[in-house]
């Protein structure tokens, strides 16, 4: 067993894991938040994002130990004193989600894309979301609820 | 899924990664993770010990010095494709970069893994070789260099040696009227490189082709130097017809690889489409 000390969503958390635990299980089994979902499970469906020292990483592609020391944010970390972050807002007002079960991986990159390039094009907020998978919407409203957030996050709306 | 069992040991600096994999036999370097963690959970690998070196400082960074700009190994993908010194010195690294998988990925994968790594799907070998690189190793015995050409052997195998580490990759300024160009026909599922092609072209003032490389990732089990190819093109005026021309007189791949995605003969078509596209953007944009 190794120990690992790590702030989610603000709080910290020292625990003890086997080396080979995943990030996302920690996240999930340990610490009990499991807004993060799993998918694949083999790095390509991005349900699993959330954002580590503020990037987007897939943490079913990372062990538990080499968060060690980091910041994550998890989907239950976006929303402010029961105000919604606008991309989580974008999503629900141009309804971004079917069955939801990639959303909350959606969300944390199209948060990291929103860091990056504060008002991409469509072709950059498809390109910029390549490594999430929706077997739902089609993406067409993935991309509206990603336009809403920028408009909102540069003051717009 | 879980990978198998295994120690896990930290190191913090080259020396004590160095020191780890002397007393511990078998033991795997872990970067990024992100092409190791995937194969250990599939149980394709399941080394005994794990030494975490991703946390050393001194292999992290992009540098110019004279002509010649130094990546440490454990730069991620993200910063590789940031870096201003690449854009403006070395754009072919950045624009390679720029197309491994994605963001999340980018931000994890290090240049360093990738490279040691060697999948023949890998779009930075490529880059690396058509810029004529040299991979920086050490090992208990002092460090030393090997050219990019001499580095990847065979499928997954390189010349890095078990008790060593890949500490930087070097590769020269772009001097001149030169251009590049790194374009990859993608995998749709994977975003692994079916075909990439990387291309460096410098012209004369007057215009005509003063030096060129070009290499492939995808198509063998190493990436491929198409020296026939740029040979054919020094001293020639660069027009589409001539850069067609040498393509399709001198691009001679005897070894492809194939599967059920991509035969060989499919793989070699792309690559003569890829060549001519990837060497006239080059030269549009030297
Ligand atoms: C979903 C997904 C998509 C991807 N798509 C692409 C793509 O399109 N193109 C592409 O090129 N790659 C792609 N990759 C692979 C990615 O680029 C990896 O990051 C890279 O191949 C390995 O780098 P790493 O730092 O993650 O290495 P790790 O996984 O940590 O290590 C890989 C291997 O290299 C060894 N190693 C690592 N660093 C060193 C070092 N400094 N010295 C000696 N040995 C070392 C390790 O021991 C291990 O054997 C993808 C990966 C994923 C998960
Ligand atoms: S569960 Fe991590 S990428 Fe699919
Ligand atoms: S909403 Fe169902 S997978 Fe995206």
């Amino acid at each position: 067993m190794a120990e690992i000390t790590v702030t989610v969503n603000g709080k910290s958390y020292t625990r003890d894991v086997e080396p080979r635990m995943l990030l996302v299980h920690f996240i999930r089994d340990v610490l009990g938040l499991t807004g993060t979902n799993i998918g694949c499970e083999t790095s390509v469906c991005g349900a699993c994002t959330i954002l580590m020292d503020g990037q987007a990483i897939k943490s079913c592609t990372q062990l538990a130990v080499q968060a060690d020391g980091s910041s994550l944010t998890t989907i239950e970390g976006l929303a402010s004193n029961g105000d919604l972050h606008p991309v989580q807002e974008g999503f629900w007002e141009k309804h971004g989600l079917q069955c939801g079960y990639c959303t909350p991986g959606m969300i944390m990159a199209s948060v990291d894309l929103l860091q990056s390039n504060a008002n991409p094009t469509e072709d950059e907020i498809r390109h910029g979301l390549e490594g999430n998978l929706c077997r739902c919407t089609g993406y067409h409203n993935i991309v509206k609820a990603v336009q809403y957030a920028a408009e909102k996050m540069q003051g717009g709306n | 899924m879980y990978p198998a069992k295994f120690d896990y040991y930290r190191a913090a600096s080259v020396q004590e990664a160095i020191q780890l994999l002397q007393d511990h036999e078998d033991a795997k370097l872990l970067a990024g993770g992100h092409s190791l963690i995937p194969a250990m959970k599939l149980r394709l690998a399941q080394p005994p010990a794990i030494i975490d070196i991703g946390r050393i400082a001194e292999l992290k960074g992009v540098s110019h010095d004279n002509g010649s700009i130094k990546i440490g190994a454990l730069t991620v993908h993200a910063d590789v494709a940031a870096s201003n010194v690449l854009k403006s010195n070395c754009p072919l690294l950045a624009e390679a970069a720029s197309n491994v998988g994605d963001r999340q990925v980018r931000h994890k994968g290090t240049i360093g893994g990738n490279i040691a790594h060697a999948d023949p799907a890998s779009d930075m070998p490529a880059a690396i070789l058509a810029l004529g690189g040299t991979i920086h190793l050490i090992g208990p015995s002092g460090s030393r260099q090997v050219a990019a050409a001499d580095f990847f052997i065979d499928l997954l195998a390189t010349d890095l040696h078990e008790d060593e580490l890949l500490t930087a990759i070097e590769v020269p300024a772009q001097s001149g009227k030169t251009g590049s160009c790194y374009l990859k026909f993608e995998h749709p599922a994977s975003g692994y490189a079916v075909c990439g092609a990387a291309a460096v072209v410098t012209l004369n003032d007057d215009g005509a082709c003063a030096g060129a490389s070009l290499c492939f990732n995808g198509v063998t089990a190493t990436p491929h130097n198409a020296s026939a190819v740029t040979d054919a093109l020094v001293g020639q005026a660069l027009d589409d017809a001539a850069i067609d021309k040498a393509v399709d007189a001198n691009l001679s791949i005897s070894d492809p690889m194939g599967d059920m995605h991509a035969s060989g003969p499919y793989r070699i078509e792309l690559a003569k489409t890829f060549a001519k596209r990837a060497l006239k953007l080059a030269r549009d944009r030297a």
